[in-house]
């Protein structure tokens, strides 16, 4: 029960501080919408059927809108120090890293909400539909997840800003691609069964990373 | 309360420690001082659990690291040259948020006590990034002391304050030292580290060169002393 407190105690206080300076969600916000923008009117111009494109627009945008919050919740942790008060508190190091992972998901999450709206408005596509929504939430997870170690390692060294995209996108790229190819078959309206060995990857992606990033931080955040 | 025996810190092909040895007993004000680069924050990072030792033991309250510092973090509260708060939280939210961390009962009160103790009572609802630097350090002081823990640890407290923000910093450390609370402090300023310690230490190229008590020795010789040992 305590362990869950001091999970929760942890993603209260990442949720005040950035409703407080909005830092992070402006920054991913900011840059998702002009990529949908710039998107919409490149496909528009160049590809003759929007769906066959739209799943893959969908995850970039989440993946690299993701990644600028990942770089900001644990880089700031760093920088001013706090991430050291953190880590003298007497609690496992897993529910520092459950408690960051959860805020950046809920983040993700957010910034998600608003990008769902604007593909359908630019592509025109029905991506507001259950399937899709739970693909969403399960590569937000596993993205999240991952991204939270890898920006953890990252956060320590000088070159954090390259350093998380070489480190994040290789690993992620078995969920990316599920994810895309779970999205358009449920876009395309095909059956479960067409995309399920997909769906079972971006599940089994899930469990995996967070399974050896839960088991691994307390490595990674000692030096 | 604090025991460390040879005690190696490696980075890379750079050796940070060299063998330290301690015993520092309880109730004890220890100040290390040495050049930059000397070591004194990787020991008090090994010894805060923050950083894992390359050889040797270190045993805190009576547990062994690494091993035992979920345990040892219970002792220990930290005070460092950064404030490590929240800059978008309250000085009372700040308090509350670790005071959960570490399971503080009557943690309202006890909020209000410690703010009370370093005169931030009346700023408790103001965000923590409108503070001065001294104010944050007063918070900070009241962060680490939040679960009441037998050892406190200074890295350089004094850093960026100035001279009137100091003085009353000073006054709240040497506060802290109540007869049964731990305290080891590194500084750089060594008439002030001296003045507040029962016992000083002296490390220079990741090595312990000079140790006296304050009982034996005059601040004047141990000026002196520094500046040969650590040539």
């Amino acid at each position: 029960m305590t362990y869950f407190k001091s999970v929760w105690t942890i993603v209260r206080k990442d949720i005040i501080t950035e409703l407080r300076s909005r830092e992070m969600l402006f920054s991913m916000g900011a840059f998702a919408v002009l990529v949908i923008l710039l998107f919409s009117f490149a496909f528009d111009l160049r590809v003759a059927k929007a769906g066959t494109v739209a799943p893959g627009a969908l995850w970039s945008v989440i993946a690299f809108a993701g990644m600028l919050g990942l770089g900001r919740s644990l880089a700031a942790e760093i920088d001013r120090g706090s991430f050291d008060a953190l880590l003298l508190a007497p609690i496992d190091r897993s529910a520092i890293f459950l408690g960051k992972a959860v805020g950046i998901i809920i983040f993700m999450s957010i910034i998600e909400a608003v990008i769902l709206p604007l593909f359908v408005i630019f592509f025109n596509l029905p991506f507001l539909q259950p399937q899709i929504i739970l693909v969403i939430l399960l590569g937000t997870i596993g993205y999240g997840g991952i991204g939270t170690l890898f920006s953890t390692m990252a956060a320590n060294t000088r070159l954090r800003e390259v350093l998380l995209p070489v480190l994040l996108l290789p690993i992620a790229i078995p969920a990316l691609l599920a994810a895309v190819k779970c999205t358009a078959g449920a876009l395309d309206g095909r059956p479960f069964d067409d995309w399920a060995s997909w769906f079972g990857l971006l599940v089994a992606f899930d469990l995996t990373m967070l399974g050896a990033a839960f088991l691994l931080y307390d490595f990674v955040v000692e030096d | 309360m604090i025991i460390a025996t040879s005690l190696t810190k490696q980075f890379g092909p750079f050796m940070a420690l060299k063998g330290i040895d301690l015993n520092i007993r309880p109730g004890e004000f220890v100040t290390i001082v040495g050049p930059n680069g000397a070591g004194k924050t990787t020991l008090l990072r090994i010894l805060a659990t923050l950083s894992r030792p390359t050889g040797g033991r270190v045993s805190i309250a009576g547990h062994d690291l690494p091993k035992g510092a979920d345990d040892a973090r219970r002792h220990i509260g930290l005070l460092s040259h950064q404030p490590l708060l929240y800059g978008d939280l309250t000085a009372e939210e700040n308090l509350r948020f670790f005071g959960r961390l570490y399971n503080v009962s009557n943690l309202e009160k006890r909020i209000l006590d410690l703010l009370d103790e370093v005169d931030l009572l009346h700023r408790r609802a103001d965000r923590a990034r409108t503070f001065s630097r001294g104010m944050q350090q007063r918070l900070a002081i009241a962060r680490a002391l939040m679960h009441d823990p037998d050892v406190v640890l200074l890295d350089e407290p004094f850093t960026g304050l100035d001279p009137d923000a100091s003085d009353r910093l000073e006054e709240l450390l040497r506060g802290l030292n109540n007869g049964s609370r731990t305290v080891v402090m590194t500084i750089h300023d060594l008439d002030r580290g001296w003045a507040m310690c029962n016992r000083a230490l002296v490390i220079a190229r990741g090595k312990i060169v000079f140790e006296a008590s304050t009982q034996e020795v005059d601040q004047a010789t141990f000026r002196s002393e520094y500046h040969r040992v650590t040539r």
